[in-house]
């Protein structure tokens, strides 16, 4: 049923991405294939992976954007994977009901036995969190590893998405966002979490904590002082300078 | 977007034989076209031909078309399964109606009931066509009030551009559907080159600081791809037609959609016999390519809000 549940879920599982302490090492992206190549949306095919052309599908990619202009400006890591809408178009235009949003967590699936591959829920979703299984022929996208989160045979710690485990700086956060008092919600509350393009009105559950602004008002402004070709002062060092200078 | 072929053919082929239909059904009934065998014949093929042509070519760019039933089950929140449908639920009415019309030479009573059921057919699978397109808030230039109507009067300038085609051929001199087809033709491509000032003069609603909230800091430009070859994201929305040759490829379509045709025409209205035949019969074949480029350029000019992502600088 692509219809959306009539009533908000009760839980809003989803994830909070700090983009001041994420580094773009890649690790949430490569421990994503990894899993997901042999969890719930397996395979997560590729083709020609070690020759020079290679493409596949991937559920979690980091961008590297620069934001703002010199010694004011900043390099941010941006990793994007589905942001589990409210109101997931993605889910409404499937013609076939193979894309769900469920009703206890509200994590959007894709039912892949019965998905055709038409691609329109890639085309309806502004982020671009769906692609298309190069060997399957069918949608793949971020299960918000459904099958770890609930899964009793994994230790207790280890339930949370792949990529909220792997991240080395914990730039990623997994929570419930409906829990007004759930660690998540507070880290959006204390850090003015936020929503990618929420004027398209999708609702995402994913939030973004944006990158602090002390670190980049603490640096000196204007333009660093060229080295000085000689060190400087009477020791061994500008002595020795002076004579190879010659 | 990626103007897929499939996609391009079949919402101009089945556009064009829903047009015809719907002009059959209606102009049936109401007394304006003969109850002529052959011409029913022709007619009816031509029209169901285009759309089971186009219906088929649709289902070329699924990855799994052996499940394509199952599209039919999601009518209550998706425009694609109500438009297969409708587009399924239409074939009845437009068979009885071509039965009454080619078995019994006949549009009076039950038949007249068929050619409307069909021609309302018609007009809703059109209708939810573009639905799929006009609902895609992501793509600006699809989500916009006048993708319907340049939809449905596309439909209706190539439905009756083979109907005028058709009745020079058939030499139904006193045919007034020349004019009809023209007026179609004219308002159709109207409403397009209105569409085109208007997408070009609203300002691009987003940038990159925009899709990624960053706008705080400044200009917010890509430094690093998440990857180092395309993907699917690429491949499907990424595709962009340069705008010269965007401009290029609209004043073609102009020329061999509107221009062309719209001059063949009233040379079809002002004579008869084989010169109308000819003028109305290749009036339809230039509308049809001019058809075709106009759906070309919606794909290809068409921007998604995830190359925000990806370096574009606007969309």
């Amino acid at each position: 049923m692509t219809s959306l549940p009539r009533t908000a879920p009760e839980k809003r599982l989803g994830l909070v991405i700090d983009l001041d302490t994420c580094v773009g090492c890649h690790a949430c992206v490569v421990s994503c294939k990894e899993w997901n190549t042999g969890g719930y949306p397996a395979p997560l095919s590729d083709l020609d992976p070690y020759g020079p052309t290679p493409t596949g599908a991937w559920l979690n990619r980091v961008h590297a954007y620069e934001a703002g202009d010199g010694a004011a400006g900043r390099t941010v890591y941006f990793p994007k994977s589905c942001l589990h809408c409210a109101d997931a178009a993605c889910v409404t235009v499937c013609p076939t009901g193979a894309s769900y949003k469920r009703e206890a967590d509200g994590i959007v699936l894709v039912e892949e036995d019965k998905c055709i591959g038409c691609g329109l829920c890639a085309w309806a979703c502004p982020y671009g969190a769906r692609e298309m299984d190069p060997v399957d022929h069918v949608m793949k996208k971020c299960t918000l590893c459904v099958d770890r989160i609930y899964n009793d045979n994994i230790p207790a710690e280890e339930r949370q998405p792949a990529c909220v485990n792997a991240c080395p700086t914990r730039a990623r956060h997994f929570g419930d966002l409906a829990d007004s008092e759930s660690e998540v919600s507070r880290l959006v509350a204390g850090r003015g979490g936020y929503d990618l393009m929420p004027e398209l009105g999708y609702g995402p559950t994913n939030k973004y904590l944006p990158p602090r602004t002390g670190a980049a008002a603490a640096r000196p402004a204007g333009p660093v002082e060229a080295l000085a070709p000689t060190a400087p002062g009477d020791g061994f060092f500008a002595w020795l300078d002076r004579v190879l200078a010659g | 977007m990626h103007p897929a072929p499939s996609i391009v053919l079949f919402t101009s082929a089945s556009g064009t034989g829903y047009g015809l239909l719907f002009l059959l059904g209606l102009f049936g009934p109401l007394g304006l076209l003969p109850a002529d065998r052959w011409l029913g014949i022709v007619a009816v093929a031509l029209s169901l031909g285009l759309v089971s042509l186009g219906l088929l070519a649709s289902t070329f760019h699924l990855g799994h078309p052996e499940r394509a039933w199952r599209a039919l089950s999601q009518w209550r929140s998706s425009w694609l399964s109500r438009e297969g449908l409708a587009a399924l639920a239409t074939y009845l009415p437009a068979l009885v109606f071509a039965f009454g019309w080619i078995v019994q030479e006949s549009f009076a009573g039950g038949w007249t009931v068929a050619g409307l059921l069909a021609a309302a057919g018609a007009a809703a699978t059109v209708y939810c066509t573009a639905m799929i397109y006009a609902s895609l808030k992501p793509v600006r230039q699809w989500c916009h009030p006048l993708v319907v109507p340049i939809y449905l009067a596309f439909a209706l300038a190539g439905g009756a551009l083979w109907l005028s085609a058709l009745a020079a051929v058939r030499g139904l001199g006193n045919s007034s559907s020349p004019a009809v087809a023209l007026v179609l033709v004219l308002l159709a491509w109207g409403l397009k080159v209105l569409f085109w000032r208007r997408v070009d003069r609203a300002a691009p609603t987003r940038d990159t600081a925009a899709a990624t909230g960053l706008g705080a800091f400044g200009t917010t430009r890509l430094l690093d791809p998440p990857h180092t070859e395309e993907n699917y994201l690429l491949r499907e929305m990424g595709f962009q037609v340069a705008r010269r040759n965007a401009a290029r490829l609209r004043r073609l379509a102009l020329l061999f959609g509107a221009a062309l045709p719209a001059a063949l025409l009233l040379l079809c209205l002002v004579t008869h016999g084989w010169l109308a035949a000819a003028a109305g019969l290749l009036a339809a074949s230039l509308g049809s390519l001019g058809i075709v480029v106009e759906r070309w350029l919606f794909f290809a000019e068409a921007r998604h809000s995830v190359t925000l992502y990806y370096g574009a600088a606007l969309v």
